[in-house]
C-alpha cells in the first residue's frame, strides 16, 4: 500500500469542532501552525458555512502530515455525505461528542458499519 | 462429452493432463492457506470490533469529563478559547505510528508521543492556573484515548479491506479456478480416451485386414497351384478326340 510508506510521517492530530472542544484539545497541546501558517484545527460556530467545514475537512484529510482528524458528531453531521464516503485508512476519521451533543453511537458512520458486520 | 463448462485451451496429451494436475494440486493448496488466513483475519477482526465498539462507548464518557472540567475552567478563569488559540504554535501532543502484522497485514497502530512542553503557563495565571492544569491533564488522558481508538479505527478499516480481498480470491479460486481445472483434466482424459479406444480400433482393423489380405493370398497361391495341376487331364480328351477323328477305323464303311 502507498500509504504505509507515508505514514511515519504522520504526527498531527487535527480537529474541526467547537470552541470548547477546541480549546480543551489545544490546551493539551495538539494545536499545530506549520511553515504555511496552516493551523490544524478548524473552529466550527454557528455563522459557519457548511462549504468551509467541506473544504477543511477535504484540506485535512489529504494533507500528508495529519494522523488522526478529530470530529465533533454534530459538525460530522452537517457534512454527513463527505463523511459517510471517506473510506481512507489515513488519516484515521474519528467523530467526538461535544458538550452540547451528547454521544450517539448510532450515527457514527464507523460504528454504522461495526452494527452492519454484527447484524450479519 | 466434458465439453460442459468452462475449460482451459490445451491439447490433449500426457504432459498437459500432469501440468494441469500439478496446477489443480497447487490451486487446492492456495485455496487451503487462504481459507486459514481469512479465518485468522476474521478472529482477529471480530476481536477488534468488539474494542471499536467498546472504546467507542468508552471515548462518550470521557469527552463527557473532559467538557466538564473546561466548564470549571471558564467559571473560574473566564473565556481563555482566543488565548488559547492564538498561542498554538507547534504540536507538543503528537502521535507516532508503528507497525503490527497480523498474518502479513501490517496494521498501524498509533502511540501518544508527548513532549513535555510550556505551552499555555501563562493562561489562567490570574486566577483557576488550578482549574487550567487540571484541564490539561484531564484533556490529555482523553487524547490517550482517542488515539487508541483511532488506531483500533484504523486497523478495522484495513483488516475490512484485507478480508474482502482474501475472500475474492478465496471464492475465485473454489468457484472458477478448480472447477476450469477439474474440467480440464476430464476433458484431456476423455480426449485421451478416445484416443486410445481409436487406436485399438485401428490396430484391430489393420490386424483384420492383414488376416484377409494373408487368407486371400493364400486362396489365389492355392488357385494359382490347381492351375498348373488341373490342366493336364483336359488335355488328354481332346488329344483322345482328335485322334478318335484323325484315325480311320476298318468298322467304318464310308
Amino acid at each position: 500500500m502507498a500509504t504505509h510508506a507515508s505514514f511515519k510521517d504522520r504526527v498531527l492530530i487535527a480537529v474541526i469542532g467547537d470552541e470548547d472542544s477546541i480549546t480543551g484539545l489545544l490546551l493539551a497541546g495538539v494545536g499545530h501552525i506549520n511553515e504555511h501558517q496552516k493551523k490544524n484545527f478548524l473552529v466550527v460556530d454557528a455563522k459557519t458555512q457548511v462549504s468551509t467545514i467541506e473544504s477543511a475537512f477535504q484540506e485535512f484529510t489529504e494533507r500528508k502530515d495529519v494522523a488522526i482528524l478529530l470530529i465533533n458528531q454534530h459538525i460530522a453531521e452537517k457534512i454527513r455525505p463527505t463523511v459517510d464516503r471517506y473510506q481512507q485508512a489515513f488519516p484515521t476519521l474519528v467523530e467526538i461528542p461535544s458538550k452540547d451533543h451528547p454521544y450517539d453511537p448510532s450515527k457514527d458512520s464507523v460504528l454504522k458499519r461495526v452494527q452492519k458486520l454484527f447484524g450479519e | 462429452m466434458s465439453g460442459a463448462g468452462a475449460r482451459e485451451n490445451v491439447f490433449a496429451t500426457r504432459m498437459a493432463l500432469t501440468n494441469t494436475k500439478l496446477r489443480l494440486k497447487g490451486a487446492q493448496t492456495g485455496h487451503s492457506l487462504l481459507a486459514r488466513k481469512r479465518d485468522a483475519l476474521t478472529t482477529r477482526f471480530r476481536a477488534i470490533l468488539k474494542k471499536v465498539d467498546e472504546a467507542k462507548r468508552k471515548m462518550g464518557r470521557v469527552m463527557q469529563l473532559a467538557s466538564f472540567s473546561m466548564a470549571e475552567v471558564t467559571y473560574t478563569t473566564g473565556d481563555i478559547s482566543y488565548l488559547v488559540q492564538e498561542q498554538a504554535k507547534l504540536a507538543t501532543f503528537r502521535v507516532k505510528a508503528k507497525q503490527e502484522n497480523v498474518s502479513g497485514i501490517l496494521l498501524p497502530a498509533f502511540e501518544v508521543d508527548r513532549v513535555s512542553g510550556s505551552d499555555f503557563n501563562l493562561t489562567g495565571l490570574g486566577r483557576g492556573g488550578q482549574q487550567v492544569l487540571r484541564a490539561k491533564e484531564v484533556y490529555a488522558k482523553a487524547i490517550e484515548t482517542l488515539v487508541e481508538l483511532a488506531s483500533l479505527q484504523t486497523a478495522f478499516t484495513i483488516l475490512d479491506e484485507v478480508i474482502r480481498a482474501t475472500n475474492r480470491r478465496v471464492n475465485a479460486i473454489e468457484h472458477v479456478v478448480i472447477p476450469r481445472l477439474d474440467n480440464t483434466i476430464k476433458y484431456i482424459l476423455s480426449e485421451l480416451d478416445e484416443m486410445d479406444r481409436e487406436e485399438f480400433f485401428r490396430l484391430k482393423k489393420v490386424q483384420e485386414k492383414k488376416k484377409r489380405d494373408a487368407a486371400s493370398a493364400a486362396e489365389l497361391k492355392a488357385l494359382q497351384d490347381g492351375e498348373e495341376a488341373l490342366p493336364e487331364p483336359v488335355e488328354e480328351p481332346t488329344e483322345v478326340t482328335t485322334d478318335l477323328l484323325s484315325s480311320k477305323d476298318e468298322d467304318v464303311i464310308f
